[in-house]
Formats: structure tokens, C-alpha cells, sequence
């Protein structure tokens, strides 16, 4: 059995490689093999001598052939090498600015998602229990409507609530200004708590309430809806009726109820973490997180293609990595996954 | 004339999700007259610039003035022509790769469908607007580009539902008789599969359609879409944020609201179409 389990995820964790390969191929031709310079985009229209922009080229690696460039980029970023920045400022290692930001967007959605499974469980419970009455309709709008939040429009909308009108919540950024926080993992809570800052501590987390609860609300719909809908089906099964029979109380009937419809909510969480991380680059620029979303946003004015690719093929690293945890937790609870 | 009578009865029979439907028929046609007739609607010219600037909503200016001076209510209604504009585009074309790709793969099989389904695959499981701000970002902001970048993140949506839905009807009985008889894979896939697909792609569209809305506006709230001073929702938004902690919140709060009022209307006519052909979404 535990044999099982490791080769299970030694080759789940193989089938990332295709996944990063397709993904970082598709970005390669639109950002290199599409009409256009990349370096003609970042100087844009001003004067520049030839031999600059030669030496640009060089620096970029953009004076190979494709396939060099293809094969060339493929293999240092295995070796951790994102490529270097084209501007503002030149040459700087992509890694050292995901290495800062990867922690802010990591943080951010970790909290965001734990709001997001917490309220999606509790109003599809809520709307399964109470089905077909009043409170179970609202329940499917609440779905919906968090569903179609957009976020730049939510976020905004909290931050003049709480920012401006009872100004009781910080609307940008990660930390105040005056607060001194010794980093080390790059996740800000950690930090603090590892360090025991009590002040940083605070700070932090009153800066997470309200983008993560932005990010957290607008995917909780799509849990409601799972959890109800199968929380229904369970709810009808003869060993509930049992329980009742029995005169369990019906909270913990609710409860065992809720372990066995759970098991399905696991699969969609590999998927919403996807939208998650778009959702991210919104939040983030609502907010002015300093995480990878702006820093792909920051990188777009300066039309800096080098960046831009390397944050995406990050990003699919990520994502990668999350859909192999998911599907490890999921083999592990669910006795029907054979390995 | 026929046909008219049968979609009005498929919309007002007394059936489980008739309110939705209803509700987001309406809230969708309201746009689409809207972009219409927006030089007759929109009281003031959109991108016209005057000195009564962050004026609040009142009888004179609906929705306020933003920092031009531009009436907020006639840039939304404007507006309303870039969202369809893109979306349509962006729907038509992914729908037009995606549909045939997921036939041809769900009905050959083999190599080539496990090489798609791999690659389709890959770019569903990642994250839409990234994908499309890559994209955005290469081809200039314009309408027409910001449709081929959604266009391309949707595309997979259409391949895997029509790839199953081909691979479960290829084995059934209609179909077998159809090669029985000496019918073309043409025509099978044409004459046969396509039709019954048909309810299944109406709930697909509508639901992507308010996923792609949302995908516009988040492109242009990063300034990828439009460039100013053409009226857009989302790029309205990120004009007004820096004036939001100035308590000017109507620069933001009704473009924002016409984003979700219209996404919202595509996913209640989703939910209820879905729930009438009872299947499953997503």
C-alpha cells in the first residue's frame, strides 16, 4: 500500500512535465515567434544606436536561432533560470523578483482560499438542509452572484467601505510603512509568528482581510453549489435514514453527511485554483499587492516580454504542483482510487 | 412564424428556472438595445470633456462626471457596444475551433485525440486571464485583438464538453445504423452528432459568454483592451480607483455594476437552460 501511494505520485508528479512543456511552448510562440521585436517593444520608438541593440539582443539571448532560443531558455529555467529583465532595469535576474513576489501571491491565496471553501461550505450546507425553501434559493443566488463579483469592483467597493468610510481597514499594500519585519520565508504571517512580532503580526493580517476575503467571496459560489448539490444527494441515502432512525442527533448526522459529500468538493479545488490565480492578478492590482500578478501587470508597460515569460512558465510550475496535491489528497481519501 | 411561437413557449412555459430565464432575457436584450441605439440613449457625448468634472449623480448627469467632466452614464452606455463587440468575436471564434476539434477528436480517437485532449487540457487547467493577458499583451490593445486572446482561452471550454458528448453518442444506435447504411464520417459527425450536441453547446455559449465578460473587463481594468478615450466598463474602473479614497465611489460603482449586471444575465440563462435539459455544467 505505501509503495502504492509513492509510485502514485512519483508518476502523477511526472505528468507535470507535459503540462509545463504545452504551456511554456504556447507562450514561446506568442511572445517570440509572433510578428514583432521584443526589444524594438521595450525601447519603443526612441533613437538607439544599432550596436545597443545588439547587445541587447545578446543579453536577451534573442540572437540565436528559435530553436536555440527554445531549447536554450527550456533547460536553464529546470536549472531555476527565468532569464533576465529587458527594462527598469536591465539584465536583472527574473528569479530574484519571483523569488520576492511568489511568497505575497502564495500568502494571499492561501487565505483566499480557505475563506472561499469556508463560506462555500457553510451556505451550501445551509441551502442543502433547508432545500427547496426560501433560504435555500437564497443561498443558490448567493452562488451566482459571488460567481459573477467582479473583483476589481468588489475589492473597491471594501476598500471605500472599510478604508475610506469607517476607516478601520489598510486598502494597499502588505504591511505599514513603520512596521520592521525580519524576512524570512517571504510569507509575512510566518514571519511574524516565527519571530514573534506581535505588531508585524497585526499588521499583516489586517492587511489580508480584505483582499483576501474580495478573492475568497467571488469563488466561494462555485463550492456552494457543489456542496449543497451533493449534500442533497447523500442526504437521501438510506444510512442517513438510518442514523435518524437510530435518534443521532442531527448535527451529527449534518456532520457524517458532510464527510462523504466532501469528497468530490476536492476535485474542484484543483480546478478554482486555477481561476484563483487570475483572480489573484485582479485582487493584487486592486490592492497593490506586491505579488507576481503586478508584477506581470508592472511588466506590461514596459512591454518587458523576457519577465513576462518567465513569470507565466512559474505560474505553471504552480499550477502543476497544486493539481498533483490535489490529486494526492484525493487518492488518499477516497478509498475508490486505485493507484 | 413557427419558430417564434415555439421560442416563446420554450420561454414562458411554466417550468423550474422560468424567472432566471426570464430575468436575463430581458437584462441581455436591454444591453443589445442599448448598444443599438446608444447615440439615442446616452444624453452627452461620451468622450467629450467639460469643466463640470466629478459633479456627484443628479438629474443632470445619472451616474455623475468622472475627471474629465464626461457624463458616467453616456460612457456606459457606449461602452456596452466594446463588451458585445469583443465578446461576440471572441465566443464565434472559439466556438469555431473548439467545436470541430472536439468532433474529430471524441469521434476518430486515437493519436490525435489524446495529442489535443493533452494540449486542451493543459490550457484549461490554467489560469484563463493570464493566458489572455499574455496574449492581449503581445497583439496591442485593441477590441479585435482582446477577442482573439479570449477567443483562445475558451476554446478548450467547447473542445471537452463536445469531445465527450461525441465519444458517449458515436457508440449508440443511430449512429452505428448511419455507417450501417454507407454514411461519410462527414456526414456522421455533420448530420448526426452535431444536432444532438445542439442543447448542450446553447448552455456551454451562454455560460462562457459570462465567463468572457468578465475576462473583457478584467483585460481592460489592466489597460489591455481599449485605448482612451473610448468608452469601456472596465477600463472606466481602473480610471476611477485612484479618485476612490477621494470618495468619488460613482466613477467606479455603475460600470462595475454593468459588468456584473450583464455577465450575471448570460449565467442565469445558462442555469435555467441547464436545468431544463437537466445536465450537468462545467
Amino acid at each position: 500500500m505505501a509503495r502504492g501511494v509513492g509510485q502514485y505520485v512519483v508518476i502523477r508528479g511526472l505528468m507535470i512535465i507535459p503540462t509545463v512543456l504545452i504551456l511554456y511552448t504556447i507562450v514561446f510562440i506568442f511572445l517570440r515567434i509572433l510578428p514583432g521585436d521584443p526589444i524594438l517593444a521595450v525601447v519603443g520608438t526612441k533613437n538607439i544606436a544599432p550596436e545597443q541593440l545588439e547587445h541587447l539582443r545578446a543579453m536577451a539571448g534573442l540572437d540565436k536561432p528559435l530553436y536555440v532560443q527554445y531549447f536554450d531558455y527550456l533547460i536553464r529555467m529546470f536549472h531555476g533560470d527565468f532569464g533576465v529583465t529587458l527594462a527598469f532595469p536591465q539584465g536583472k535576474p527574473v528569479w530574484e523578483y519571483l523569488k520576492l513576489r511568489f511568497p505575497a501571491t502564495l500568502e494571499l491565496t492561501i487565505f483566499a482560499f480557505t475563506i472561499s471553501v469556508l463560506l462555500g461550505l457553510i451556505t451550501g450546507v445551509i441551502g442543502a438542509i433547508k432545500k427547496g425553501s426560501k433560504i435555500d434559493t437564497s443561498m443558490r443566488i448567493y452562488s451566482i452572484v459571488a460567481y459573477t463579483l467582479f473583483i476589481p469592483w468588489f475589492g473597491m467597493m471594501l476598500q471605500y467601505l472599510f478604508g475610506v468610510h469607517f476607516h478601520i481597514l489598510p486598502t494597499s499594500g502588505r504591511i505599514s510603512p513603520g512596521v520592521e519585519l525580519h524576512r524570512m520565508t517571504g510569507l509575512y504571517v510566518l514571519d511574524s509568528i516565527l519571530t514573534t512580532n506581535k505588531e508585524a503580526l497585526i499588521s499583516t493580517l489586517k492587511h489580508l482581510v480584505l483582499p483576501s476575503f474580495t478573492l475568497g467571496v467571488v469563488l466561494s459560489g462555485a463550492y456552494t453549489r457543489l456542496v449543497r448539490n451533493n449534500m442533497v444527494d447523500v442526504l437521501s441515502q438510506d444510512f442517513i435514514r438510518a442514523y435518524h432512525a437510530r435518534g443521532v442527533k442531527d448535527w451529527k448526522v449534518t456532520w457524517y453527511a458532510l464527510k462523504n459529500a466532501f469528497i468530490p468538493v476536492i476535485t474542484l479545488m484543483g480546478l478554482q485554483f486555477a481561476i484563483l490565480l487570475g483572480g489573484a492578478v485582479l485582487t493584487e492590482t486592486t490592492f497593490n499587492w506586491p505579488g507576481m500578478g503586478t508584477f506581470i501587470v508592472d511588466r506590461i508597460d514596459y512591454r518587458d516580454y523576457n519577465a513576462i515569460q518567465g513569470a507565466v512558465v512559474f505560474f505553471a510550475f504552480f499550477v502543476g504542483v497544486i493539481s498533483l496535491i490535489v490529486d494526492i489528497v484525493y487518492a488518499l481519501l477516497d478509498p475508490r482510487v486505485k493507484y | 412564424m413557427e419558430l417564434i411561437t415555439k421560442v416563446s413557449h420554450f420561454i414562458f412555459e411554466k417550468k423550474p428556472g422560468r424567472g432566471m430565464l426570464l430575468f436575463g432575457l430581458v437584462i441581455v436584450l436591454a444591453v443589445i438595445l442599448m448598444a443599438i441605439f446608444a447615440p439615442l440613449i446616452a444624453p452627452y457625448d461620451p468622450t467629450a470633456s467639460s469643466s463640470d468634472s466629478f459633479a456627484p449623480p443628479s438629474s443632470q448627469h445619472l451616474m455623475g462626471t468622472n475627471r474629465l467632466g464626461q457624463d458616467v452614464f453616456s460612457r456606459i452606455v457606449w461602452g456596452s457596444r466594446v463588451v458585445l463587440y469583443v465578446v461576440f468575436i471572441a465566443t464565434m471564434l472559439s466556438m469555431s475551433i473548439g467545436i470541430p476539434l472536439g468532433l474529430i477528436s471524441g469521434y476518430y480517437g486515437g493519436k490525435i485525440d489524446r495529442g489535443l485532449s493533452v494540449i486542451m487540457d493543459s490550457i484549461y487547467a490554467f489560469p484563463a486571464l493570464i493566458l489572455a493577458i499574455v496574449i492581449a499583451v503581445v497583439l496591442g490593445p485593441s477590441p479585435i485583438n482582446t477577442a482573439v486572446a479570449i477567443s483562445f482561452v475558451y476554446v478548450p471550454t467547447y473542445f471537452r464538453m463536445v469531445r465527450g458528448q461525441t465519444l458517449s453518442l458515436k457508440g449508440q444506435l443511430f449512429v452505428e445504423a448511419a455507417r450501417a447504411v454507407g454514411a461519410k464520417h462527414r456526414e456522421i459527425m455533420s448530420k448526426y452528432i452535431l444536432p444532438n450536441l445542439a442543447p448542450t453547446i446553447l448552455v456551454v455559449f451562454t455560460l462562457s459568454v459570462a465567463d468572457a465578460i468578465l475576462t473583457e473587463a478584467g483585460l481592460s481594468f489592466l489597460g489591455l483592451s481599449v485605448t482612451p478615450p473610448t468608452p469601456d466598463w472596465g477600463y472606466d474602473l481602473r480610471v476611477g480607483q485612484p479618485f476612490l479614497l477621494d470618495g468619488y465611489w460613482w466613477l467606479v460603482f455603475f460600470p462595475g455594476i454593468a459588468i456584473m449586471l450583464l455577465a450575471m444575465a448570460f449565467a442565469l440563462i445558462g442555469e435555467a437552460l441547464s436545468e431544463r435539459i437537466s445536465l450537468g455544467t462545467r
